[in-house]
């Protein structure tokens, strides 16, 4: 890709957050510092499937281990973004 | 900060419940009358939720045994199986299974969680990928955590999605161990082993095979899912529990791999806990004599689930699966699914209450289990009381 790694943080964090619209009950603006308990109150159960779908989509593994600091929608990317880099 | 204001949401949520059913999580069996009744609130209750699927608790070969072991050993062994913890009856009892099994080396554990964990923690480290179903036993992500390995999940029941798994970290040299249950305990739903095998097989990867509730189940000698799929030669590592079929305490796990001994010095589940009481290990035996002396506990335990899955169907029950041992009610959301338990219990019959996270998808359950020692008299009663209060749960169901 050409784009500068800010540009491809911002496209990963865009998709990731359409992937959570889903679970956007009430509508709020997903940003990178949306905590996906407290502000999307996706339980540990919704939480792993979200990580599955999020698995599907980029063609990745996110293991348990990893999968358990994610706190923020910034984290998962964070997570995300390592995982595609292999 | 108090030491449990993490976890005040539970606490509140746990106290609702409370409020609208009584403790589903902490009945009390106020005295037990056989494998399929007990006293509970003073009311004779059907047990129809115990995981007792051969009836065995009360069986006196298996009581005579276990008394007779505690006049010859006394109450308990006070010390783990790396001291003074390791009796004669341990030995006998770890070469029978391995015979029942027909694998090289069995070893007994405490419990049956401990047997998943302590036999995850012994095989993998740090280094190593475990790929477990997504719906694994809570001793089985237990475990993973123990071991320090990468944990990885894929789909439930899944071959297809646990392959792309296998694929994607095909090109690294880390053993991979993947981790399915014979029957699922919350839908009661069977893994299909012989297809797990073919892609383990493919990638080069280890299968092991939790066969808790399965054991005593399945297969033509009761040996689990992987008998009745004709694989269990490709099964690398099998656990199992004597908590359910058996009707005792303590879990095993058993392989053909020639190195499998060096659990017992490397697994801190089975080194640092007091080894099963000798009365365990006579009752578990003389279980284990029953399950294969007398097949009909099986197929009775099979007629009586399928009797009592199409009689549930036919109330408009959902079932989550398949007749198995294991029943499987899906309710609309807690409140329907906590109404419809105290509701069976006012009735007098006990089912297991399960709700998320302890479930699949965040699903809301009543869960059954049928025994072979359930009579005739009392599946009709079952289902009775079933219909009774079906109106009223279905009512509740259909409203949430
Ligand atoms: C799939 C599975 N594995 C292991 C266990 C643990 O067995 P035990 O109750 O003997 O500790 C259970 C049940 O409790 C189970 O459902």
């Amino acid at each position: 890709m050409t784009s500068s790694p800010e540009n491809h943080r911002d496209a990963l964090t865009g998709k990731v957050a359409e992937l959570l619209e889903r679970y956007n009950k009430t509508g709020i603006a997903v940003t990178a510092d949306t905590d996906l308990s407290a502000d999307l109150d996706i339980d540990s159960v919704s939480a792993m499937d979200l990580i599955m779908e999020i698995e599907d989509h980029f063609d990745i593994d996110i293991p348990v281990n990893m999968a358990a600091d994610i706190r923020k929608v910034g984290d998962l990317v964070a997570v995300v973004e390592q995982q595609l880099g292999g | 900060m108090d030491i449990f204001e993490k976890y005040r949401g539970l606490i509140a949520r746990h106290d609702r419940m409370l409020e609208a059913a009584g403790d589903p999580f902490n009945v009390c069996m106020e005295r037990l009358i056989s494998p399929t009744e007990a006293i509970i609130d003073g009311k004779r209750t059907i047990l129809f939720g115990t995981n007792n699927y051969l009836g065995l608790t009360f069986d006196p070969h298996c009581i005579e045994q276990s008394a007779a072991a505690v006049r010859e050993q006394g109450t308990g062994t006070t010390g783990s199986r790396i001291a003074n913890g390791t009796y004669k009856s341990h030995r006998d009892l770890e070469t029978e299974i391995a015979g029942y099994l027909g694998k090289r080396t069995a070893l007994v554990f405490s419990t049956g969680y401990q047997a998943n964990l302590g036999t995850l923690v012994g095989l993998a480290g740090p280094d190593d990928i475990i790929l477990i179903d997504a719906d694994s036993h809570a001793s089985i992500y237990d475990g993973c955590k123990l071991t320090g390995a990468t944990v990885i999940r894929f789909r439930h029941n899944n071959p297809a999605d646990l392959d792309k798994r296998l694929a994607r970290i095909e090109n690294k040299e880390q053993v991979k161990l993947v981790v399915v249950e014979g029957i699922y305990s919350m839908f009661g739903d069977m893994a299909p082993i012989a297809e797990f095998v073919d892609v383990k097989k493919r990638h080069g990867a280890f299968l092991m095979v939790d066969e808790a509730h399965s054991f005593g189940v399945s297969g033509d000698h009761g040996r689990g899912v992987a008998e009745a799929e004709g694989v269990e030669a490709d099964v690398d590592f099998v656990v199992g529990t004597f908590s359910k079929s058996l009707g005792a305490i303590g879990g095993y796990a058993a392989s053909d791999h020639p190195d499998f001994d060096t659990l017992r010095f490397v697994s801190r589940p089975y080194m640092f806990t007091a080894s099963p009481s000798p009365a365990t290990a006579a009752s578990v035996r003389a279980a284990l004599e029953c399950m294969r002396d007398r097949p009909e506990l099986r197929t009775r335990l099979w007629e009586n689930a399928r009797r009592i899955h199409q009689g549930l169907e036919a109330l408009g029950f959902e079932t989550c699966s398949p007749a198995s041992p294991i029943i499987a009610l899906r309710m609309s959301d807690e409140v329907a699914a906590l109404t419809a338990w105290r509701r069976l219990l006012d009735h007098g019959i006990y089912v297991n209450l399960a709700v998320p996270p302890g479930t699949p998808n965040g699903v809301c359950l009543l869960r059954c289990s049928v025994s072979a020692a359930h009579s005739n008299a009392q599946i009709d009663e079952i289902l009775r009381r079933f219909g009774e209060v079906a109106s009223e749960i279905l009512t509740v169901a259909d409203a949430g």
